[in-house]
């Protein structure tokens, strides 16, 4: 028998109000739903096709075809391609690790406040105003050509590396000012608070300053990385057989251009993901600052 | 006569051009509670800040206990141990626990062994009713939390002198009171503090004397009672008039 109460008519015995019919839905929901869907879809097809239809059946189709999409050329050019996109890849993840903290020891130099670090303080902004200043091409001829034509006895003597050590130098510039944003936003009551606990201002960067700062910029810094995923291509100039010079020497043998078709194809393929995850990390911050301001 | 826990003697300081403390004068005996009181701009801030010398002063001499705190024997870090200082902000590391923020000064400044410190830190956060919250983040705090674990994160290191620096101007009214209490509960406890406050009612009921500055001079001290009830100098009387007006006392 149950212990409750009878209710009232019309009152369910889980305490809710009494229920009322439910107004009536709109109906063809679903089609409210799908309607739009199909008119985007067959809006995309009419558009490009259209598209691919008249860029196919103009006269000089069949030529561009030949000289940049020749299925039998890319998969002759494919291995090479492949090959040297990897030796990009590589000198990418290097060089991010190399800037990555490069840049983040001129950052803290040039952000300590104490007057013995003025010599040092001075010298960053000479070298950020120097290396931000000059086009990276140039920098990378001047430092591929240029050095290992010096034959500097004890250091390498690899286009290669000199090459990535002026994209490291560049890219350094850049992202020390990135930092140094994120530093400064960090509010001043943080200095105060570890200095009155007797936090050397050294301590002060290590602990409070840097672990808010470097999380301020994590979107700016995700920018920066897809930016030099393409960026070193540039090596391609002083002979480095990245992805971009395998595919050109194929196009210097054949006369075809196919290859850097597939060489522009392996870029987007890291590109765009990389691209996506920045963007995703920015959304993240964006909602982080938004929970911490309501 | 013993010798003041906190003797400040003529201390002057400008910011730029501007003068902010003009020659100001101050014993703080130990276990005893001075509030300074005035209005925005007369100094007050900064004379809590030359104490413990998050700010220089430009003349004058801060002594604790009878030796000057600029003297070489307290380096660079044993003033910050004897004198601790809470802010009206809370200015608590954000990306840091509770816990972490407690022991960050003794285990890095101070090279207390991990083990002890988080039991120092655990005992305080008992003491005060927040042993729950210990890997909380301040985020994740009410304002009035944040701002108990930085009265213990300023505790942590067993200070002899508290400086409290408008430490319940950014809270809401319903969270003033667990604050005030934890001041009244250290007051007892014989700690000395020197107190900048705004909350009239709390000077009066909480300090041993009351300190008017205007203008960078300390015009009048006196027991609350009767600074409050007969202030002597009628530029007290004045603040003390706007303060009951916008029924702050």
């Amino acid at each position: 028998m149950s212990a409750m109460p009878a209710a009232p008519e019309g009152t369910p015995p889980d305490g809710a109000a009494a229920r009322r019919p439910l107004p009536p839905r709109p109906r063809n929901e679903w089609r409210a739903a799908v309607r739009p869907a199909i008119i985007s879809l067959v809006s995309i097809v009419i558009v490009f096709g259209g598209l691919a239809l008249w860029i196919t059946s103009s006269a000089q189709w069949p030529r561009v075809q030949l000289q940049f999409f020749n299925l039998d050329a890319m998969i002759a050019a494919f291995p090479r391609v492949l090959q040297g996109f990897w030796v990009s890849m590589r000198i990418w993840l290097t060089a991010l690790l190399c800037i990555g903290l490069w840049a983040l020891v001129l950052a803290v130099v040039r952000s300590l406040r104490s007057p013995w670090f003025t010599p040092f303080r001075l010298m960053v902004v000479v070298y950020i105003d120097i290396f931000r200043g000059i086009p990276v091409l140039l920098l990378v001829l001047l430092f591929g050509f240029g050095i290992p034509a010096l034959n500097l006895p004890g250091l390498p003597n690899s286009g290669l590396f000199w090459g990535s050590v002026a994209m490291v130098l560049s890219y350094s510039a850049y992202v020390a000012e990135i930092y140094r944003s994120g530093i400064d936003a960090v509010h001043e009551g943080q200095w105060a608070a570890a200095k009155s606990l007797g936090l050397s201002e050294w301590q002060t960067m290590i602990y409070a300053v840097l672990p808010q700062a470097l999380r301020n910029v994590l979107p700016a810094l995700m920018n920066i990385v897809v930016a030099l995923q393409k960026d070193v291509a540039l090596l391609s100039v002083i002979g480095v057989r990245d992805a971009v010079r395998e595919a050109q020497i194929y196009t210097a043998q054949t006369f075809n251009y196919s290859s850097l078709v597939v060489a522009a194809g392996l870029f987007l393929l890291a590109t765009i993901p990389m691209a996506r995850l920045a963007d995703y990390v920015t959304r993240k911050d964006r909602e982080r600052r938004l929970q911490r301001a309501g | 006569m013993s010798i003041p826990r906190i003797a400040i003697d003529g201390v002057t300081k400008y910011y730029g051009q501007t003068l902010v403390l003009d020659e100001v004068s101050l014993d703080v005996a130990p276990h005893e509670v001075v509030c300074l009181i005035g209005a925005s701009g007369s100094g007050k801030s900064t004379l809590l800040r030359c104490i413990n010398r998050l700010v220089d002063f430009d003349h004058g001499e801060i002594r604790l206990d009878g030796i000057s705190v600029e003297d070489a024997q307290f380096g660079h870090t044993g003033l910050q141990k004897r004198i601790g200082i809470v802010f009206q902000s809370y200015n608590l590391f954000p990306h840091m626990s509770v816990l972490d923020n407690i022991t960050l000064a003794p285990r890095k400044v101070h090279k207390i062994a991990r083990e002890a410190a988080e039991a120092r830190a655990r005992e305080l956060l008992g003491l005060f009713g927040m042993a729950e919250h210990a890997l909380s983040y301040p985020e994740q705090l009410s304002g009035g939390q944040q701002q108990r674990v930085a009265i213990m994160r300023s505790l942590a290191t067993r200070p002899e002198v508290l400086l409290l620096d408008e430490v319940t101007a950014a809270l809401d009214p319903e969270l003033i009171g667990e604050v005030l209490r934890i001041i009244r509960q250290l007051k007892d406890e014989g700690m000395t503090m020197v107190i900048v406050t705004h909350e009239m009612g709390f000077a009066r009921d909480v300090a041993d004397s009351v300190c008017f500055l205007e203008g960078g001079r300390i015009l009048e001290r006196g027991d609350p009672k009767t600074m409050f009830a007969a202030p002597q100098n009628e530029r007290t009387e004045k603040f003390l008039q706007r303060i009951i007006e916008a029924g702050r006392l």
